[in-house]
């Protein structure tokens, strides 16, 4: 094997590797953020945003519009404000609702709008006023326990009368 | 009777003393010959020729295997983890495993432990039967050191090497799981690729990997060298060096792999 052949080799093997490092940087990886397609700025604030993520995408009707490019914290009415990047080539109503939504069970947190009726379309800057935060499971399931509890406290208050408890507790605990 | 246990405990005393300084002093051989390689470093350079041989050797000829090798690993972690994870409804999330597993584990790893077996392996009977046939003490008669004029390329040649094995095994992989995931089993390539890029990020993820088969080279390519340069010359001595080449360089990538996991993920995807 005479040097040039094995010059020639070595030098399609390293760019090959290079190759490869690029590719597991670019493509796999978010060395750069390749979207090349012009977008437009919008914001929406939420009173929770849950597990949402930065370049999170933002969905109209299941479809990837846009992606969530910065979060932070309204430090006066203590919301998040989101800020999405959405194409150029999708254009939402005002009236557009913005809610926060899980795909499946353990999927992924993404934005998913839902176009209202209204002629004026939101520009660069606007903001999405229409907002549905994240559901907190454990808030929910909370919610669930505490009104099964009060539910069968209720039942029992009920079903036997002739107990000495006092009624007054069952309402209460229904109330809330 | 009290005598004998007692010259029995000093007996016993003195072998595991003996084993430790044994060990101490093999380490602290090695790393007198790393450093004397690396002092050779500029010669290997120099001639670049003589390390380009030696990147074609350990690197161009192992890419067949590396390739084929990350090929089906690929399309067999995408496989098994899309029958686990379709059971939580999340097979979407197939491209971030696959990707995970191969850029911070499996593909160092695995290419490191071919990397031993296919050139380690070579390099250590390579300079193991020029010890063998008297050539590295004849380069010696003429004043030519065999650290620098043999050692030092084939150590750098790996150390080069490595890496790009190790990407180019990742990225193979990452394609073999894209075959059996998008085209066989039939999951969305938009969400394949889009959710892997969500997941895996360059900083904790990919160079970490490309750290990792870096020491990893280094380690697997001084091993190799080490065990050619010392082994016994006689056939029989390069036969055990290559064992304990491939052995030692085997278990090293494994420990140095967890210390360096240990190090570099935990709690890195925290937050």
């Amino acid at each position: 094997m005479n040097r040039s052949t094995i010059d020639l080799w070595v030098g399609i093997f390293v760019a090959v590797g290079f190759g490869a490092i690029l590719f597991l940087a670019l493509k796999v990886g978010n060395l750069i953020t390749l979207d090349r397609t012009p977008g437009y700025h919008l914001e929406a604030s939420f009173d929770n945003i849950g597990g949402l993520k930065l370049r999170a995408p933002v969905k109209a009707a299941g479809v990837v519009v846009g992606r969530v490019e910065a979060v932070r914290l309204d430090p006066k009415a203590y919301d998040a404000v989101v800020t999405l990047r959405i194409d150029r080539d999708y254009q939402f109503s005002k009236d557009t609702i913005a809610a926060i939504n899980t795909s499946g069970l353990l999927g992924e947190v993404y934005i998913g709008l839902d176009a209202g009726g209204d002629t004026v379309m939101l520009n660069d800057g606007d903001r999405i006023t229409k907002t549905q935060s994240a559901v907190v499971i454990e808030k929910l399931i909370s919610q669930f326990l505490f009104e099964k509890a009060s539910e069968n406290a209720n039942a029992g208050g009920g079903a036997d009368q002739a107990s000495p408890k006092p009624p007054g507790k069952t309402v209460e605990g229904a109330k809330k | 009777m009290s005598t004998d246990v007692a010259t029995g405990i000093t007996y016993w005393l003195r072998r595991l003393g003996g084993t430790v300084t044994g060990v101490v002093a093999q380490l602290g051989y090695v790393a007198r010959f790393l450093v004397a390689v690396l002092w050779h470093t500029p010669d290997a350079f120099r001639r670049i020729h003589l390390t380009l041989r030696e990147i074609y050797f350990s690197g161009v000829l192992s890419l067949v295997i590396i390739l084929m090798s990350g090929l089906f690993v690929g399309m067999v972690l995408s496989l098994q983890g899309y029958e686990t994870l379709k059971r939580y409804g999340a097979d979407e999330q197939l491209g971030i495993l696959v990707a995970l597993a191969l850029v911070r584990e499996l593909g160092p790893v695995l290419a490191g432990l071919l990397f031993a077996s296919r050139a380690g392996s070579a390099i250590t009977a390579e300079i193991g039967l020029m010890k063998t046939t008297e050539q590295l003490a004849a380069m010696e008669m003429m004043a030519v050191d065999p650290l620098a004029r043999v050692v030092a390329p084939r150590f750098w040649g790996g150390v080069i090497s490595m890496p790009l094995l190790a990407a180019l095994f990742s990225a193979c992989g990452i394609f073999g799981g894209y075959i059996v995931g998008v085209k066989l089993i039939g999951i969305d390539a938009g969400a394949f690729w889009g959710q892997m890029k969500a997941g895996v990020n360059v900083w904790p993820d990919v160079t970490n990997g490309i750290i990792k088969s870096l020491v990893f080279g280094a380690a697997v390519s001084l091993i190799a060298v080490f065990e050619g340069y010392e082994a016994k010359p006689t056939a029989e001595g390069v036969a055990t060096a290559t064992t304990r080449t491939v052995v030692i360089s085997s278990l090293t990538i494994l420990a140095l792999d967890f210390v360096m996991t240990v190090f570099m993920f935990r709690g890195a995807n925290v937050g």
